[in-house]
């Protein structure tokens, strides 16, 4: 550490440390234009010169470093003519709009111009304005008002990674470009919006948002994005009951500012005139929907189940929740399907993505969730990303994947069929053949034990069955693993070296390796090779499901599941059941309830008569969708709770309309475990209910009170039952959420699982064979297809596709097929 | 140079400015002309300094005997050819020197000292033996087999020698800082992005003797512990680039270049890159930035390049001029070279003296002569014979120096001390008819169109000025614009990022210094006493000196003008659009400027 003296303060700060940073970590303001704390500094503004002792000239103090006994002036007479000075000439080059400026009340320049006193500026600009752009989607971009700080072009650079934007032209010409002056959707734009959130005047606007509101009209509610399971933290810019903007706060975790497309651009499909407002019925699927009030529809509901209940049994219905509903609301569904219906046919969306992960997780470590934090990544050594398409399908995660490998020198190892983005990132790109996961990670383990390279002191203390394992892996020699998997043997042989030689080596995965029949065995041999190598229960290790759905990890932890209640409890431990049953005040089935797809399949056998879905589409997401449409029109009742009238609210006999994530309070757990508010920005839409309400009021029609006050009530009965959410309740929530298992009131919560135990004792290698997935290519079907996530949209694109923004970028779906497979045919 | 075998031997110069002024034309003709010749051999050189005396055709007789002519054309060749073969006298105007005739000595040559120059006009640089033969890559032989790295750099720092860039840092020094910084690769680079109007030094030295760079940058690779090198030359230099090329090759072909050079262990090796046309990035940072293939925006020190360059390695770059200073001193030694010069700027420096001088070209002194010596001496004062008004010295980084500061040294130091800069060595002079004014706003146009634009001092304030500038050439400038150029000119100096912008109001720091009144003229009385600013001059027919022989009539662009054959012509103000036309082609002196 070096002291300073600052305006005639003694500040300790690190050499390697800026004066602007010892300033500030001072209490000092020091103002400043081309800077921002997450990019590297630039110097190009000069308005944060400083006259330091002995200097020749004024000093950029966002550059200059500190330096013992160094004397800074932040404020002198010399500083402040310079600044006033620099305020006159960006000045005479910028037009005087503020007037009708979007900007104003948020524009740097223009506080800057008040608090240095600037009236006017005794230059005149000369240069002829230009057209601002107003061609592009989502972002509005005027040329005129740019002050050339240059973070539009850096953040693009270095933290998205993109490269769009770029200066262009020299002297005065100079502006900022896409390559070619392109359209920015042709120029490699993703369209996150980093470019508008860090520019500090109004050359860059969020196009959606110009014209709805000043900074000072509007009231900012902090929440939780509900796309995919990154869950970054949002902030909402409300006018008169609209949401007008979406910004993020920089400090705030996991996604610290950043922000994909559909965070920052997709929140109008809220106000779309498709949202449903009033519950509709009907008697059967043939006939038109009828609106009716809530009473009847509820009384209708309560009767006819009640009615199935006492004729077909418990076993005749099922209830599948949703993966984008809040904690509580699908604490409820379970309890609602538990206590009320008497069976424990309860699932969610997380069946067809993540439900191999519990499995898999739980089996090896006792834990079926993510062991360590996102934030994380930025720090390993070595990244193996299996079977995500992490810059498409979780884009705020791969910015820190990027970052780890650009800024901080990883190396990534990329386990994909497709030639994804991330592979021009990586050391080495695993191109194996669709379904041969469980082969090409036994040949990585082959390689490791092989070679000796496993850590031979963590398998001794910390896991179980390696023998069982060495034998297996055995079997799949480089050559072998080549022959099944394509991937040539020296890039396996490449990989496995580089993953076993660091410690810290964390694994990041998708639904490329769950989305298999033997999802959770994929699952499981990663997380052998995580064990062998130790690479677990430290920070920058570990082994990480990339969530889907925004709450696939809480919808799972709340016990939306068939076997189990809130936190993974077994329905048939005599002691959770005890527990349950006894909070919940009625005896509770012990045998585990059906699984989706065996829903499906006894009500086309004609066993199960009614469904209870809410928020979930499966007769559009599912993959034989024509499986699942015929076994909803056989069932004798359907009810499904949902925005906007989709394929299943299409074959159902209730409708009911409900709020979206804007207009809501409750919870989200993101993939690595953070539990977090949602914070209601506007009211539901005249006629809707909460989701929560709703089950509250059909089990209670149903003779089962249910009452609370408010979500955080609810989160109070789940702690109370749940020893990894005992700590938790809504005040603590506030701010930046807890991450689980926060074990009481006083626990800070728990980023890296499995620290010096695991949750199961000790860790399951599990030995494994390969199997070949069931369907494989012949001479009638020839082609392997795949499904893949696209950037702009997300699940059944019901909220997605009602973007105007998005949709203008992108609009349809379509097939990719290499050109060579399309000849041969 | 070398043995003629018994032939005759004539040499064409042939760099840039002599080819620009026919040589190619010259040799060629030669060419065809000489070939039924058996006792005269044709060959080429490069550039002897002499601009104003190109196309230059050097002859060498078997008896010793040597003649040097110039201002020789293809046309002349005829007229010289036969008694240049014969051994006889010919024409005396195209004569500069004459072994026969011992006391005809061009001026120009006086006061000279050349030591980067040496080989300069002299050597053929397309080929490599000659090189060697005048004692070529011998310094790097001597670094390789028989001094330490730490000996190397000792002898720089001992001989003094400063950055002729123009900055004028202690070479040893940077390369120390290079040295001390621990690194598995660094990179050596010769900045040639020779960028300021009016100099051409760098350009001269790379046309006429390519090896002599080449052999320095690889000792100071040895030096810092480089093995890496490149050459940042503009591309608007072809000449320089195709004749690096050849050197560079050649180099390789004998070891001095590669792996394990001459069976030593230190490797080196050498890549040219071509500049894209941005004055800018003969800065530093934003020269490593260019080869990066990045933007070249200049960057923030720190971190230095010594430290953090070129792809993030420690990076030493150094000018054309200091690297082809170093061979000398290796094989001379330091004290040699220190013994020229003054206390703190030792050695020679090449100028390239150019503008209203009746001597242009390029020009190698020892360090501390007064710049009169420069400019009359040597340059033979102005070229129109009017009273010399200033140099401009550092090009658009400089300042000018007005008559009555002649006598000052040229060093660092003493130079920095009128408010201009030494520079890379670019002298432009100026006579009465030059408007400092105008000067000022030249040099500026040229720093405003240049500036990368990042930073909002060098990026606005250039412009500012500039436009204030304008509006004073164009008669519209108030008193208060005087004092609006100073304080801006010292905030941008003060305030700008890099050297481009705490430079580029040097040249209106000094006019204003020096030539105040001018300035003054032009707002107040609304006049140009230079007659260039065009908004300030008008042009009229003196009509007692008219002879009506319409020449002006004939050329005027824009049909300004009105006359009959024989009779008075006159000018219509309204039309005319102040070209000067008239003004050039009349013979008479019937065209009054004012």
């Amino acid at each position: 550490m070096v002291s300073l003296l600052i305006d005639g303060k003694k500040v300790e700060a690190a050499p390697s440390q800026t004066i602007l940073q010892a300033a500030q970590k001072a209490g000092i303001h020091i103002p400043t234009l081309c800077h921002a704390p997450r990019l590297s500094p630039s110097g190009a503004c000069r308005m944060c010169v400083v006259e330091v002792e002995g200097a020749r000239a004024l000093v950029a103090s966002c550059a200059a470093p500190v330096s013992q006994g160094m004397k800074v002036s932040t404020g002198s007479e010399t500083v402040l003519r310079a600044r006033r000075l620099n305020l006159e000439l960006i000045w005479s080059n910028h037009p005087n709009d503020c007037l009708t400026c979007d900007k104003t009340g948020e524009c740097k320049l223009q506080s800057l111009m008040y608090d240095y006193n600037v009236k006017t500026s005794r230059f005149v600009a000369q240069n002829p304005p230009t057209k601002p752009d107003d061609s592009n989607p989502a972002i509005y971009r005027d040329m005129n008002k740019c002050i050339l700080c240059g973070k539009c072009v850096r953040i693009c650079d270095e933290v998205q990674n993109q490269h769009t934007l770029a200066f262009s032209n020299r002297g005065m010409q100079t502006t900022i470009a896409t390559a070619f002056e392109k359209p920015l959707k042709d120029a490699g734009c993703v369209f996150c919006g980093h470019c508008v959130s860090v520019c500090p005047v109004g050359a860059l606007m969020d196009k959606p948002s110009m014209n709805k509101g000043r900074p000072w009209e509007t009231k900012k509610v902090s929440t939780v994005c509900c796309y995919c399971g990154v869950g970054c933290s949002l902030v909402l810019h409300v006018k008169k009951g609209e949401v007008i903007r979406v910004t993020s706060d920089t400090y705030s975790p996991p996604n610290y500012g950043s922000l994909c497309v559909k965070g920052r651009y997709g929140f109008e499909f809220y106000k779309s005139p498709d949202r449903l407002k009033t519950p509709m019925i009907r008697d059967s699927i043939d006939q038109p929907f009828r609106e009716t009030s809530w009473e009847e529809a509820i009384g209708l509901v309560a009767r006819k189940l009640l009615d199935i209940k006492q004729h077909h049994g418990t076993e005749a219905f099922g209830c599948l929740s949703s993966s984008r509903g809040t904690n509580e609301e699908n604490y409820l569904a379970q309890k609602f399907t538990r206590a009320v219906m008497g069976t424990n046919n309860m699932d969610n969306c997380a069946r067809v993505c993540h439900a191999p992960s519990v499995t898999g997780l739980r089996a090896a470590l006792g834990s079926g969730a993510a062991t360590n934090s996102l934030a994380d990544i930025e720090g390993a050594e070595v990244l193996i990303v299996s079977g995500s398409n992490t810059t498409e399908a979780h884009p705020v995660a791969a910015l820190k994947i990027k970052k780890a490998v650009r800024q901080n020198g990883a190396k990534l190892i990329v386990i994909d069929p497709r030639e994804i983005e991330l592979v021009q990132f990586a050391t080495v790109w695993l191109r194996l053949k669709p379904g041969t996961n469980v082969a090409l990670i036994n040949g990585l383990l082959h390689v490791i034990l092989n070679e000796g390279l496993e850590n031979k002191g963590f398998i001794e203390q910390r896991t179980e069955n390696i023998d069982m394992l060495r034998q297996v892996v055995a079997q799949y020699p480089p050559e072998k693993t080549e022959e099944i998997t394509g991937v040539p043997r020296e890039d396996i042989i490449k990989a496995a070296r580089i993953y076993a030689d660091t410690q810290k080596g964390m694994i990041v995965y998708g639904l490329g390796m769950t989305e298999h029949k033997a999802g959770s065995h994929g699952v499981m041999s990663l997380a052998n090779l995580a064990l062998i190598t130790g690479n677990v229960g430290r920070p920058n290790t570990g082994i990480n499901p990339l969530r889907g759905q925004n709450n696939v990890q809480g919808s799972c932890d709340m016990g939306a599941l068939p076997d189990v209640y809130t936190c993974y409890q077994k329905v048939d431990d005599p002691a959770a059941n005890k527990k349950f049953s006894e909070a919940w005040g009625c005896p509770l089935p012990t045998k585990p309830g059906l699984k989706e797809p065996q829903m499906y399949r006894e009500a086309l056998a004609g066993r199960f008569k009614a469904m209870y879905i809410i928020g979930y589409d499966p007769a559009a997401t599912q993959a034989n969708i024509n499986n699942v449409r015929s076994a909803m029109r056989r069932l004798d009742f359907l009810v499904v709770q949902e925005l906007f009238m989709t394929e299943t609210a299409k074959l159902a006999h209730v409708v009911l309309p409900t709020g979206c994530f804007f207009e809501k309070d409750g919870t989200f757990t993101n993939a690595e475990r953070r539990v977090r508010r949602l914070n209601q920005a506007i009211p539901l839409p005249n006629g809707a209910r909460h989701d929560w309400e709703i089950i509250c009021q059909i089990a209670t029609a149903m003779g089962y009170p249910m009452s609370y006050g408010h979500p955080g009530e609810i989160m109070d009965e789940i702690a109370r039952l749940t020893p990894e959410f005992a700590g938790i309740n809504f005040e603590r929530l506030a701010g930046d959420g807890l991450v689980w298992p926060v074990w009481d009131k006083q626990h800070p919560g728990t980023p890296i699982l499995h620290k010096d135990t695991f949750t199961r004792g000790k860790g399951r290698l599990n030995d494994l064979l390969y199997t070949p997935s069931e369907e494989l290519p012949d001479n009638e079907y020839p082609l392997y297809l795949t499904t893949g996530r696209r950037l702009y949209h997300y699940n059944n694109g019901s909220m997605s596709l009602r973007n105007p923004e998005i949709h203008t970028i992108s609009s349809e779906e379509f097939a990719e097929v290499h050109p060579g497979a399309v000849l041969w045919r | 140079m070398g043995k003629n075998n018994g032939h005759i031997r004539f040499v064409v110069g042939l760099g840039s400015c002599g080819i620009a002024a026919g040589a190619k034309d010259l040799y060629e003709e030669l060419a065809a002309k000489m070939k039924s010749h058996p006792a005269a051999t044709l060959t080429h050189t490069s550039c002897n300094g002499m601009c104003f005396k190109e196309p230059i055709l050097e002859v060498f007789y078997p008896d010793g005997n040597h003649l040097m002519l110039g201002n020789i054309h293809k046309k002349d060749v005829d007229k010289v050819l036969e008694p240049l073969l014969t051994q006889k006298p010919v024409d005396e105007k195209f004569v500069i020197e004459n072994s026969l005739q011992p006391d005809k000595v061009e001026s120009f040559r006086l006061k000279q000292h050349k030591i980067v120059l040496e080989n300069c006009g002299v050597i053929d640089p397309d080929d490599i033996a000659p090189y060697l033969e005048k004692g070529g890559y011998t310094a790097l032989k001597k670094v390789l087999t028989s001094m330490t790295f730490e000996q190397v750099i000792e002898e720089m720092k001992a001989s003094g020698l400063r950055g002729r860039g123009g900055a004028g840092f202690p070479t040893g020094m940077k390369w120390q800082f290079a040295r001390n910084t621990q690194s598995e690769k660094k990179y050596m680079i010769c900045n040639a992005d020779e960028g300021d109007p009016g100099a051409f030094m760098d350009r001269a030295v790379l046309e006429s003797d390519p090896h002599r760079v080449i052999e320095g940058l690889i000792i100071g690779g040895y030096a810092i512990g480089a093995h890496y090198g490149y050459i940042y030359v503009r591309a608007e230099y072809p000449l320089a680039i195709k004749r690096l090329k050849i050197a560079i090759t050649q180099a390789t072909e004998r070891n001095l270049l590669g792996d394990n050079i001459l069976k030593s262990d230190f490797s080196f090796h050498l890549k040219i890159k071509e500049g894209a046309g941005a004055f800018v990035c003969g800065e530093e940072t934003a020269l490593i930035a260019s080869i990066e293939g990045e933007r070249g925006n200049p960057r923030l020190r720190p971190p230095f390049p010594a430290v953090s360059g070129l792809w993030k390695h420690p990076t030493n770059i150094n000018n054309v001029e200091t690297l082809a200073s170093v061979p000398w001193i290796i094989n001379n030694g330091s004290a040699a070279y220190a013994s020229y010069g003054t206390a703190k700027s030792k050695g020679t420096k090449v100028f390239s003296v150019a503008g209203k001088i009746a001597k242009g070209g390029l020009v190698e002194v020892d360090m501390g002569i007064p710049l009169r010596d420069i400019i009359y001496t040597i340059g033979g004062g102005t070229s129109s014979g009017k009273p010399f008004k200033a140099v401009q010295l550092g090009g658009p980084s400089g300042g000018c120096i007005p008559e009555r500061l002649l006598d000052t040294p040229v060093d660092y130091e003493s130079i920095a001390a009128t408010g201009a800069i030494m520079g890379s060595g670019g002298m432009v002079v100026m006579d009465a008819d030059t408007c400092i004014v105008d000067v000022a706003k030249f040099f500026l146009t040229f720093t405003q169109k240049e500036s990368c634009g990042k930073c909002t001092f060098c990026r606005v304030g250039t412009t500012r000025l500039l436009e204030i500038l304008e509006r004073i050439a164009a008669g519209k400038g108030v008193m208060e614009d005087l004092d609006k150029l100073a304080d801006l000119s010292v905030k941008v100096k003060d305030l700008s990022l890099c050297g481009l912008g705490k430079t580029a109001p040097n040249p209106i720091i000094t006019t204003i210094k020096y030539f105040r009144d001018e300035y003054e003229e032009h707002i107040k009385d609304k006049k140009c006493r230079a007659a260039v600013c065009k908004d300030l001059i008008d042009f009229a027919v003196v009509e007692k000196e008219c002879t009506g022989c319409h020449a002006c009539f004939k050329n005027c662009p824009v049909k300004a003008i009105s006359g009959t054959a024989k009779a008075v012509h006159h000018i219509d103000q309204k039309i005319c659009i102040k070209c000067g036309m008239c003004y050039e082609v009349c013979k008479f002196n019937a065209i009054f400027k004012g």
